[in-house]
């Protein structure tokens, strides 16, 4: 995929470092990636690799009580504005504004993501109200048309509900509801689907890629199963231990995944034309994701790899190394294990 | 956060495990240590004390009526009979802290065993427990306490037995809420089925896994009581001169506010110091024996 | 929130019938139990005594008489005085309007400013402010009432003279100021534990409320600071302070009657201790009665509070 246009969500060198009993730990380790408008990047990790905190700082929601320090860049590149605005560089009142209208999230646990003592419409009103200043009765009418256009049956009656009175699909719809109020130009999506049982998760999936298509937004779409990733995302991000440690398209990762633990997340995951065959049973990685405040030595996922070799994978941190189409991986091993024509690095673009 | 939850039911080791790491915690809790040393040394000060003192707390000196503290060796002044003020806050210090502890021990024995029977039998016999236990709560309790102490003869057991017949409640609710919990936890079930009686699931395994919420309770039971016995005392209804208390210490110190204010500051500080020391002490404890709270 | 409010009405009902028992075990456990009138009596003879026992039916069976008290009870007829005759409920009532003042006076000081304290004592979390709140509080709970009702005297009535010692009125002055001037300092002593009270629950329930989904949900759409606050965070900590101030109505109620014994208030508290003191037992029973009912249907207020401003109780 070719950007002709700069991305609408560049990040650069984002670091997260909590502290906590006065030491301090780094959680979230130089990620970069990008994001064109229209296009979907998948961040996927087994739980605890960093992928909230990482949503978290791009919204700048890591509060003063977690006491994170957040560093590197996030450029936002909005429709509406000529030039990128890095989000870690304005004050709050800015970022505000920002938020919910330009950049928008949603939370991966619909039951507790919406205010129990609230009716849903007056909830999506909100955001409405609070960015343009409309008046009540049209940022009503408003959250009744979005309502609809997140398929919820019968909006009219359900804009008066209160969130315990529907079910988790229905509430993510909701939140996918105030998410998309304002139109963002980036739309987060936390493990959207993870909570809801198979079905409504496909419902969802559906329904984000319709509204991306008729938005034309970026999303960043986070999960930790890779089984969903092919249905949305055009490119792919594995995250570990709070490092990217592959990034490409799709379908080339999932063809031929370059980084061992991309590989092991692959194979854990349940494949239909496999299923129910005798015999089949999914691999799974063994051992789990480490500690950041102890991180293991060199490549963080060595211990667990069952191509790690003493002396090699843990001296250094391998670099992430970027391959042609856009392909980049963070193995010190990548020239052994991968066929030399698809290590050849990528000719530069400009 | 995912790697912390196996701790999530390793609370039924009866091994206290906790006990050193809580004793740490609650030492790092300032206050609550601050508290304890002065329970501590208040303890001590009232055994010893009147042992060191010039005069003892009963003889009456008219000549020295209402000196002022630090008059000749009356180091906080006398009262209205020229006693020393000294000498009656520590004696004093001995029957209100004796109050306190035996109203706390009561109560807490009585309160825990109608909150064990009420959370492990449930049903009709857990609903009748907690409804009476809500009946005693409704009464406002310097109310019961009042009407009961003019009932009945005050002696200082008497007063006990009343104070600690308004204050097991709340420990019986406690109680009664952890045991519910833990009735369905798997060391309960596993002794059920293992054919273990009810009475040795109950005071063998159920009990001793509520001690963390018992002992909070019991301690800020401690200062509420002693509250009581100086309001009760102070009004003429609890611990009967001359037998001193902190509270009938009070007794004349409205009427001579103006002209011997000492007599009520002393043994109003007094008692302020001691009962929030218990309170502190009881916050520490919560913090500490609390799995729940991440303090350093 | 039909079946919820009865739920709850049925078990009030059977905590009442309780308190009634142990109302009538009291009134028995008084000396010379419900005959102590004539007991003190000089002149009365044993035989007088007996006799007026059987006509007030004490000769029969306790579980009978319980009823025969319980039914008076609830038809409104309460006794009479021992000290001046007139019905117990009469004399009550005269006196229960000047506890309500003080109650109410000092409960809306407490809330405002107890809850201020917790919700700026939640927010800004381990700071100076925090710390001084949370040791305040502790102290304050600390603080025998009634002697900080003669520490208040002594400062503002006897050494400052700004403010009257006690009683509710100046004789000869019938002016609202008048009215004013006596309440501040039973209001000032009453309401030291209810700001320490309040401030504590609500600091607790606004840091559990902080910490939920919702809250970074409100603060994704971009919501300012203090709408977030209040909307989200404040609208939701309150909730569960509706069932705390039922619960703690007894609290109250016995703060009211130590702050009223030291400021000679003519309320409820004060007619209690001096009926305790002329032994007058029909009016203590009364009284006791009275607030446990009191306490009662305040409890069942707040669920029915709880019952309307919680979407998730009402129609359940
Ligand atoms: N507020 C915080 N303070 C300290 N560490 C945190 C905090 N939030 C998350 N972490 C740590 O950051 C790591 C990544 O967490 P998270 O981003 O939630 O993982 P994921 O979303 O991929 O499952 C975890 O090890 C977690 O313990
Ligand atoms: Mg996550």
């Amino acid at each position: 995929m070719t950007l002709s246009h700069p991305p609408a969500l560049a990040v650069r060198d984002l670091c997260v470092t909590f502290q906590r009993n006065g030491c301090e730990t780094r959680v979230i380790h130089d990620i970069d990636f990008e994001i064109a408008a229209g296009e979907t990047l998948a961040l996927v990790g087994e739980s605890g690799s960093g992928k909230s905190v990482t949503s978290m700082a791009l919204m700048r929601l890591l509060g003063r009580q977690s006491r994170a320090a957040v560093t590197g860049q996030v450029a936002l590149h909005a429709a509406t504005e000529r030039e990128p605005i890095d989000l870690l560089q304005i004050d709050d009142a800015r970022m505000r504004q920002l938020r919910g209208r330009r950049i928008a999230m949603i939370f991966q646990e619909p039951l507790t993501a919406l205010n129990p003592v609230h009716r849903v419409g007056d909830q999506i009103a909100e955001v409405v109200r609070f960015h343009s200043g409309s008046p009540r009765r049209q940022a009503r009418a408003q959250a009744l048309a979005l309502l609809e256009q997140v398929g919820i049956p019968e909006p009219s009656s359900r804009l008066d509900s209160y969130p315990h009175e529907l079910s988790g699909g229905m509430r993510q719809r909701v939140v996918i509801a105030m998410a998309l109020a304002m139109e963002p130009d980036v739309l987060i999506a936390d493990e959207p689907t993870t909570a809801l049982d198979v079905t409504v998760q496909a419902q969802i999936l559906t329904l984000l890629k319709t509204l991306q298509r008729d938005t034309g937004m970026a999303m960043l779409f986070i999960t930790h199963d890779f089984g969903v990733v092919s249905e949305v995302a055009d490119r792919v991000a594995v995250m570990y231990a709070g490092r990217i440690v592959e990034e490409g398209d799709v379908e080339a990762v999932l063809a031929r995944p370059l980084m061992p633990y991309t590989a092991g997340l692959l194979a854990s995951v349940p494949r239909l034309e496999r299923a129910g065959l005798p015999g089949e049973r999914l691999a799974t990685i063994a051992g789990r994701v480490p500690d950041p405040a102890s991180l293991p030595a060199g490549c963080s996922f060595q211990p667990r790899c069952t191509f790690a070799v003493p002396g090699t994978c843990d001296s250094a941190v391998p670099a992430l190394a970027s391959l042609k189409a856009g392909r980049r991986v963070r193995c010190t091993r990548a020239h052994e294990l991968i066929p030399a024509e698809e290590l050849s690095p990528c000719p530069q673009t400009s | 956060m995912t790697t912390m939850t196996a701790a999530g039911d390793a609370a039924h080791t009866r091994h206290h495990w906790w006990q050193h790491r809580t004793l740490s915690r609650f030492l790092r809790h300032r206050l609550a240590a601050t508290g304890l040393a002065i329970i501590l040394m208040l303890t001590l000060a009232c055994l010893l004390g009147p042992h060191l003192l010039p005069y003892d707390e009963l003889t009456v000196d008219l000549r020295a009526r209402f000196s002022p503290p630090l008059t000749q060796d009356h180091y906080l002044g006398t009262d209205p009979l020229g006693r020393d003020i000294a000498a009656r806050l520590l004696m004093a210090g001995r029957i209100s802290l004796l109050v306190g502890f035996s109203v706390m021990l009561i109560s807490t024995v009585f309160g825990t065993l109608i909150g064990v029977v009420a959370g492990y039998f449930r049903g009709w016999v857990g609903s009748v427990l907690m409804r009476i236990v809500d009946a005693f709560l409704a009464f406002p309790s310097i109310f019961l306490v009042l009407v009961l102490s003019a009932f009945v003869e005050p002696s200082p057991f008497m007063i006990t037995v009343i104070i600690a017949l308004t204050c097991w409640m709340e420990i019986a609710r406690i109680v009664e809420a952890e045991i519910l919990s833990l009735r369905e936890r798997d060391f309960t079930i596993a002794a059920r089925l293992s054919g273990a009686s009810a009475r040795w699931i109950m005071f063998r395994e159920l009990v001793p896994n509520a001690m963390g919420p018992i002992i909070v309770a019991a301690t800020l039971t401690i200062a509420n009581a002693i509250l009581l016995e100086a309001y009760i005392s102070f009004l003429g209804y609890g611990i009967q001169p001359p037998l001193p208390s902190w509270g009938n210490m009070l007794n004349s110190a409205q009427q001579y506010l103006a002209d011997a204010p000492w007599l009520a500051i002393v043994p109003g500080i007094t008692i302020t110091l001691a009962v929030s020391s218990f309170n502190f002490i009881g916050d520490g404890l919560r913090d500490a024996l609390d799995s729940r709270s991440n303090l350093p | 929130m039909g079946r919820y409010l009865i739920g709850r009405l049925g078990q009030s009902i059977i905590v009442l019938f309780l308190v009634s028992l142990i109302g009538f075990m009291i009134l028995n456990l008084a000396p010379g139990g419900p005959l102590s009138q004539f007991a003190l009596t000089p002149g009365m003879s044993q035989a007088d005594i007996q006799r007026i026992a059987a006509q007030m039916g004490l000769d029969r069976p306790l579980i009978i008489q319980y009823f025969d008290w319980l039914g008076r009870l609830l038809v409104g007829d309460w006794g009479d005085s021992f000290r001046d005759g007139r019905p117990v409920l009469e004399i009550i009532i005269e006196h229960l309007w000047a506890t309500l003042l003080l109650m109410g006076t000092s409960m809306a000081v407490s809330i405002v400013i107890g809850i201020g304290v917790g919700i700026a004592g939640a927010v800004r979390r381990y700071s100076v402010f925090d710390y001084l709140a949370t040791v305040g509080a502790m102290v304050a709970l600390s603080i025998p009432t009634f002697w900080f009702g003669l520490v208040a005297i002594y400062l503002f009535a006897l050494q400052l003279d700004w403010l009257p010692a006690g009683s509710m009125t100046t004789i000869g002055d019938g002016s609202v100021v008048d009215y004013l001037r006596h309440l501040i300092l039973p209001t000032l002593v009453l309401s030291l534990v209810n700001v320490a009270i309040w401030s504590r629950y609500m600091r607790a329930s606004t840091l559990e409320v902080l910490d939920q989904d919702f809250v970074r949900t409100a603060r994704a759409k971009g919501l300012s600071r203090y709408r977030v606050l209040v909307h989200h965070i404040v609208r939701n900590a309150l909730l569960p302070m509706i069932t705390l101030a039922g619960l703690q109505l007894p609290t109250i109620l016995g703060g009211a009657l130590v702050a009223e014994t030291v400021f000679t208030w003519p309320g409820m508290g004060r007619l209690f201790l001096d009926s305790i003191g002329y032994s007058d037992y029909p009016v203590v029973m009364g009284i006791l009665m009275l607030s446990a009912i009191f306490v009662l249907l305040g409890n069942l207020l707040a669920d029915l509070l709880v019952a309307i401003t919680d979407p998730r109780v009402r129609l359940a």
